[in-house]
Order: C-alpha cells, then sequence, then structure tokens
C-alpha cells in the first residue's frame, strides 16, 4: 500500500498570529514554524498502515525552502521519501490554489507508481478552514474519507469512522481514495535519534511549478480566487468584573450578574 | 433580482437554526432561495417560508444522501449553472465548508469560510474572525460565483413570510460523486441538550473538573441553564468527556451569547474557539489564570463549589 502524506508547516499554536499589512497573508516570520499537527496524525496514520501492509509512505509538502524542516521532521518519523513543492509564485495561494499544486504533484507521483491513499489532517491550523482534502478528492476524482477518527484497510477497501456532532458514520470506499484524520485517532510518535539520522539521507524532490505543469497566474495572490478587502484588530475585550468566592457568596454574584444579562 | 442560494440544514425535515440565520443574510444580498436534499421538505416548508425563502429547490432522492459530501455539491453546482445565482450560502460545518469546497472546484468560484457576517458592498462582502477572534477581516470572491459559509449564531434570524414555493430538481449524480459511501450512522449519545455550535449557552469544563465522574457538575449547570456542554482540549485528552465536545483550536469554534468556562485556564488554543462569545464567565481557582482577561465575570473560587452552589441558585430562580 503506497501512501502519499500531505504535511503543512504553520506557526507554532502557541504563538499570537498576525496578518503582514503589506499584502494580508500570514506574517510567518513573526512566529516559530511547526509542522501542523493534525497532519502529524496523518503521518503517524501512514506509518502505522505501512507497517500492517507494506508499501511506501511519501510525504508531500508545498510551502517555501523554510518548510524543509517539516519535510526533515516527518522523514525523521519513519517516511521513505518527500516531494517538496516550493515555488515564490506559490506566496499567498488560497485554498483553490493549494489544492490545484497538491492534485498536480500527487498525479506525477502517481505516474512513478501506484497511489492508494492519500493521508492529510482535516485541518490546518492556521487558516483553519478543512476545506483542502475535499477539494483534493474533487481534483482528483478520488473518494472522499474525511475526519476520520479510525481508519481500517482490508485489501482494496477502506472505510473510516467520520466523527460527527453526536457520534460517527461508517463510510466506505475503494482505494484509491483521499483520508483525513481527526486529532486523537493516534498517538504521534516522536522522531528516534536513529530515525532522525537516517532522514538526513531520504531522498526529498523538489519540484516547482514549471515541474507540476501549473501556471504561475494559477497561484499565488495574484491566482486567488477571493480576496482580502481590508483587515483590523478586533477591539479588545473591555476588562470585566472578577471577584473572589468568600464564603459561598461567589455563586450569588453569578447568579446576579447572570439575571442582570437575562440569562435567568 | 438575482437569486441566492441557501442550502438547508436539517433532521429529517426538522430544519436547524442556522438556516434561518443563513436565509435571513441571504435576503440582505438578492432574494433567498432555499435547497432542501432529503425526505422531510414538508415537516421543513413553514420554518423556510417564515424566514423568507421565495421558493425551495427540493431534492429528494435518497442515494445523494447515501454518499459522502460529493452528491450535495453536485446538485448544487447544477443549480448554480441552471439559475447563476448571486452567492450560495452554507453552514459552517464540517460538512458544510466540504460541500463548499467541492463546488468551489466544480463551478470554478472562490470561497470564504466561517463568515460571521456579510454585506452587499460590491458584490458579496464578508467578515470573517481570525486567529481566535483577535483580526477582523473582510474578504470578496474575486471569481465565479461567490460561496460563503457562515458560522451559526453568526446573525439573528429575521422572520419575513415568503411562498417557499416547492420546485422538484431531478439529479443524475456521476459515478464519482458515489466513491464514498455511507454504511452506518452510529448516534453514541442522543439528549435533550442542544448542539454544541448551535446553542445560545454554552458550559464548559476544563482540567480543574478533574475526573470523569466531576463533569456531572457541568452537566447539570448546562441542563439548568439550557445549555450544551463544551470540554477544553485537556478533557478530552484524557478521555474525561468525548472528542465531539471539544472546543477550540482542533475543535469546535462556538460564538454563543454565553459562554461559560469552569476550571479551563484559558490556554491561546482554547481561546480560539470561543472568543466571539457575546458574554464570556469563568470561575477558577487560579486568579492568575489568563481566561479571566475575557471574562465579562470571573469568580475565583473552587468550581466544585461554587459550580453546584449556582446550578441551585438558577434553577431556583426558573422556578
Amino acid at each position: 500500500m503506497n501512501i502519499v502524506v500531505c504535511v503543512k508547516q504553520v506557526p507554532d499554536t502557541w504563538s499570537e498570529k498576525k496578518l503582514d499589512a503589506s499584502d494580508s497573508t500570514l506574517d510567518r516570520a513573526a512566529t516559530d514554524p511547526v509542522m501542523n499537527e493534525m497532519d502529524e496524525y496523518a503521518v503517524e496514520e501512514a506509518l502505522k498502515l505501512q507497517e500492517a501492509n507494506g508499501g511506501e509512505v511519501t510525504i508531500l509538502c508545498m510551502g517555501p525552502d523554510a518548510a524543509t524542516e517539516t519535510v526533515r521532521k516527518a522523514l525523521s518519523m519513519g517516511a521513505d521519501k518527500a516531494i517538496h513543492v516550493v515555488d515564490d509564485a506559490l506566496h499567498g495561494s488560497d485554498a483553490v490554489a493549494t489544492s490545484l499544486a497538491l492534485a498536480k504533484a500527487i498525479s506525477k507521483a502517481q505516474e512513478a507508481g501506484p497511489v492508494d491513499l492519500v493521508l492529510l489532517g482535516s485541518e490546518s491550523s492556521d487558516a483553519r478552514m478543512s476545506v483542502v482534502p475535499a477539494m483534493l478528492a474533487e481534483r482528483l476524482g478520488l473518494p472522499q474519507l474525511t475526519f476520520a477518527k479510525e481508519v481500517t484497510v482490508d485489501g482494496s477497501t477502506v472505510s473510516i469512522k467520520r466523527l460527527t456532532d453526536d457520534g460517527y458514520q461508517v463510510v466506505t470506499a475503494s482505494t484509491p481514495a483521499v483520508v483525513s484524520v481527526v486529532e486523537k485517532i493516534n498517538e504521534p510518535r516522536y522522531p528516534s535519534f536513529k530515525g532522525i539520522m537516517a532522514a538526513k539521507k531520504k531522498p526529498v524532490e523538489t519540484y516547482g511549478l514549471t515541474d507540476l505543469g501549473v501556471d504561475a497566474g494559477e497561484v499565488g495572490l495574484g491566482g486567488a480566487w477571493s480576496h482580502v478587502a481590508s483587515f483590523e484588530s478586533a477591539p479588545p475585550r473591555q476588562a470585566g468584573t472578577v471577584v473572589k468566592d468568600e464564603n459561598g457568596d461567589g455563586a450569588d454574584k453569578l447568579v446576579e450578574f447572570l439575571a442582570s444579562k437575562k440569562f435567568v | 433580482m438575482a437569486e441566492v442560494l441557501v442550502l438547508v440544514e436539517h433532521t429529517d425535515g426538522e430544519v436547524k437554526k442556522v438556516t434561518g440565520e443563513l436565509l435571513t443574510l441571504a435576503a440582505r444580498l438578492g432574494e433567498p432561495s432555499a435547497v432542501f436534499i432529503g425526505s422531510g421538505f414538508d415537516a421543513a416548508k413553514e420554518a423556510l417560508a417564515a424566514h423568507g425563502a421565495a421558493k425551495v429547490y427540493v431534492v429528494e432522492d435518497t442515494e445523494v444522501s447515501s454518499y459522502l459530501v460529493a452528491p450535495s455539491a453536485e446538485v448544487l453546482a447544477k443549480l448554480v449553472a441552471d439559475s447563476a445565482p448571486a452567492a450560495v450560502l452554507l453552514a459552517s460545518t464540517a460538512e458544510g465548508k466540504e460541500i463548499a469546497a467541492r463546488l468551489a472546484v466544480k463551478t470554478g468560484s472562490g470561497v470564504i469560510t466561517d463568515a460571521t457576517d456579510l454585506t452587499a458592498d460590491d458584490g458579496v462582502t464578508a467578515e470573517q474572525q481570525v486567529f481566535g477572534g483577535s483580526t477582523i477581516v473582510r474578504s470578496r470572491v474575486t471569481i465565479g460565483t461567490p460561496i460563503v459559509t457562515v458560522r451559526p449564531n453568526s446573525v439573528a434570524a429575521q422572520r419575513s413570510g415568503a411562498a417557499a414555493e416547492r420546485i422538484d430538481v431531478a439529479v443524475e449524480l456521476s459515478a464519482a460523486a458515489k466513491g464514498a459511501r455511507i454504511t452506518d450512522r452510529v448516534v453514541e449519545e442522543k439528549g435533550e441538550r442542544p448542539e454544541l455550535t448551535e446553542a445560545a449557552i454554552v458550559v464548559s469544563g476544563g482540567r480543574g473538573v478533574g475526573s470523569a465522574d466531576n463533569f456531572s457538575v457541568i452537566e447539570a449547570l448546562a441542563d439548568a441553564l439550557g445549555a450544551a456542554v463544551g470540554a477544553s482540549r485537556a478533557v478530552t485528552d484524557a478521555g474525561w468527556y468525548p472528542h465531539q465536545h471539544q472546543v477550540g483550536q482542533t475543535g469546535k469554534t462556538v460564538s454563543p451569547q454565553l459562554y461559560v468556562a469552569a476550571g479551563i485556564s484559558g490556554a491561546i488554543q482554547h481561546r480560539a474557539g470561543m472568543q466571539t462569545s457575546k458574554t464570556i464567565v469563568a470561575i477558577n481557582k487560579d486568579p492568575e489564570a489568563p481566561i479571566f482577561e475575557l471574562v465579562d465575570y470571573g469568580v475565583i473560587g473552587d468550581l466544585h463549589v461554587v459550580v453546584p452552589a449556582l446550578t441551585d441558585k438558577v434553577r431556583a430562580r426558573k422556578g
């Protein structure tokens, strides 16, 4: 079973994120970069499926040169090789353009050999749109198995438990398919020292837009199908009242407050 | 006036609150038309008419709901081609966003998710509150038909009578749309509590709750207030409460009228999911907890004392 795992480098979720005033894109220089957490679960799931079914795990990352760190981390966890899509023209790409570049890169990987599963996190912690997996499935014409909290492979059939508001749905498809995972599907492994050393020798292919047959006008800020008209910092919340619970009067004060706002 | 399509969220014809909100927003942009997929239109008709749906495109085909996401996107793509709407609005739920995603690729249109407001300036301008509510962004779709998903509770649904005239739509699903079949739907919990993202009041518990058993304290307050139950990541990681109740980064984003945080310190990952709540109340032992920076009213105290006492007082006031 050959698996391509898409990973994204994002700002650390512990840091405050800001937009760059010059072009309304995320100010990535202002924050520490890390691998998108949900994608770590996808890498782990791919490695587990590989352990059970054999095959190869390929990491696919679109991002600037600095995203090499995220690629290396995924390789040090145990993936076999990687494709890094890097091109200055990609800066500012929206989800639609991102899915185009990723889909082209996956198609290129398919030329080299069959791809049975495309795995990725169900959302990135920076944009939080949760749309790229569905867009990839649409572009590749593959079944979409998204928001998986469990993945089961049986021959050429893949089933997931899709997390819903009140439980889950069982969704089944034939491979190849696009699968997105939620956190808690597994416990991502930490790279071992051996893994980190081995990752340095693993092959990383770098593709630019020309390699993928994507026109620069289709991606980046200029090719985005939606545009930021303006942005501003939200007005700070007005400082509230904080009281200490003394001799059990906290609940009295709180219920008075709720009553004053007509919640009770 | 151009139509604005609104995909109806419903369970067997019981229309979700967010659909009324979407129809209200649609009326600002053009003439609201609802798109109803599945069974139970007769039950839904009144609610759709009351919120201003002039027309309702009805797709009763059971095949559409047997497969995940793709068929709904095909239905909408057909309606976009036929009626050239000014915009398509969907609820910002996991499924709503995925349908919007596929529709955007199918129709060559830009998509904006998680809008909190819409205006008819220069076409359609969507407002979003990003980075945990710290930044307000106004965006426009520049290519194709604007496809926008809107967060529940963003606006108050308004009543305005309309005909909700039924127009049946026949669809022939492509093979590609039938790739992912839903073979089972499992409800793990079904209570009387409102749904987390739609609820007007949310009561959430954090690490301070201490154990799975103690979560009954949070549930009791939620029930007294008629609220949904939320949980911080620490809680769902520890397995004290189910994952689908997680509020924050990698969990749900909620924007209720009232958010009550008990035993939640208010790390940035949690704030990302609740910071846009209209009124915020917190109970925490630690006076230094960052959650107190956000609150309208905070109580420094032991939640195991304050919350049960509050529950009793709320019950008493409500009689």
